[in-house]
């Protein structure tokens, strides 16, 4: 029962860092509940479809279909993230009104929605497959009864969306001052977090040259099996013996962000 | 000047086909066999992963970076390294009781 707890929590928990992060970041969106509900709902749903097809997507790309389709999926919620930050950056004054007093709709609200709609969708579908193949695989074993199965992976989904919710909570207990930079830097590290695994799936499947293999090395210092190593493994890609070609991704995805956000936001200076 | 391209194109491949050892790993009774595998450091590998097993498995690693499911009754590749010379523990997530082991570069 244990062993099916952990592997849903471990699923679950980077999943629900992203939905906990991107549901404090759309703060003041109006109707971002909906859309988050549905972002859910369809990355389940998703989740489903692609554990069904597996032997199919294995099967393509020469026996790489797996990490191109992961690396594809990340490619994808990447490029929503940035536009979100992006997106952010144009609007966070106007969000911050708008959390001190709703009511007040924001314009080009919708797009953001769907943006967020995407990512959560994504993020859930990624990492739900992966549980649904494991518990079908325990399920027609038949080693173990379904029942304690079940019961397990609910008290791991538990525990991942509690840690996905606490992340959520004190996010919002953070200074309005403050709190778009903070969701902003956040939605910057999962990016060029994804990135990285991005590079790290095309090394796997031997599609990029891994550059210097590792760059460093800090798995005694901060083993990524460890709860930190975890967390920050689903925060930024964290990976203790990173290619130098994960770095490249990483920071290149940085720095785009960044210069994007500051283009953005520079023609609303003068207006101040 | 065909000729030395075709020599340049096959030495280059040659090497390139050299450079990428090729091992096994079964996986039996959610097992895996060998359970330590020895492979050179230094070195692209890649690693055949054949799943005898008609449940699904997932190949993990947190030292080697790679995850990767092989659906039940069938094989599956992926690279790995180049390595330093160290032990790399892995295990199958699905049976994490039994499905353990290590690649050992040396």
């Amino acid at each position: 029962m244990f062993g099916s707890s952990i592997i849903v929590f471990r699923e679950t928990l980077e999943a629900a860092l992203i939905v906990g992060i991107l549901t404090a970041a759309t703060r003041g969106v109006s109707g971002r509940n909906r859309w988050l509900i549905a972002g859910i709902t369809a990355g389940l749903a998703g989740s489903a479809i692609v554990a069904a097809a597996t032997n199919t997507i294995a099967e393509m790309a020469s026996g790489f279909g797996q990490e191109l389709f992961s690396a594809g999926v990340l490619g994808i919620a990447v490029l929503m993230l940035a536009w979100h930050n992006i997106w952010m950056a144009a609007h966070s004054k106007e969000l911050a009104i708008h959390a001190r007093n709703t009511g007040r709709a924001i314009s080009d609200g919708k797009r953001e929605c769907s943006v967020l709609f995407a990512i959560i969708a994504l993020a859930v579908l990624r990492e739900g497959s992966e549980t649904v193949l494991f518990l079908y695989g325990i399920a027609t074993a038949g080693s173990q009864s379904t029942h304690t199965v079940l019961v397990g992976g609910l008290l791991g989904l538990t525990g991942g969306v509690a840690v996905g919710w606490t992340l959520y909570a004190g996010l919002l207990r953070i200074p309005l001052r403050w709190f778009f930079s903070v969701t902003s830097l956040l939605v910057l590290l999962l990016a060029a977090g994804m990135a990285s695994q991005v590079a790290r799936l095309l090394i796997q499947a031997n599609l990029l040259p891994s550059l210097a293999a590792p760059l460093w090395d800090t798995s005694s210092l901060l083993p990524p099996d460890s709860v930190l190593g975890t967390l920050l493994h689903g925060l930024a890609g964290y990976d203790a013996r990173p290619a130098g070609m994960q770095i490249i991704f990483f920071a290149v995805v940085l720095v785009s962000i960044v210069i994007g956000m500051k283009l953005i936001s520079q023609p609303q200076q003068p207006s101040k | 000047m065909k000729k030395l391209l075709f020599i340049t194109l096959f030495l280059l491949t040659s090497t390139a086909f050299a450079a990428d050892a090729e091992f096994t790993i079964v996986i039996r009774e959610h097992r895996f066999e060998p359970a330590e595998l020895i492979v050179p450091a230094g070195k692209k590998i890649k690693l055949l992963i054949e799943n005898q097993d008609s449940t699904p498995e997932e190949f993990e690693s947190y030292d080697l970076a790679r995850e990767k499911v092989i659906p039940g009754n069938s094989a599956a590749s992926l690279y790995i390294g180049p390595l330093k010379a160290g032990r790399y523990p892995f295990f199958g997530e699905f049976n994490e009781s039994t499905a353990k082991g290590a690649v050992i570069a040396q």
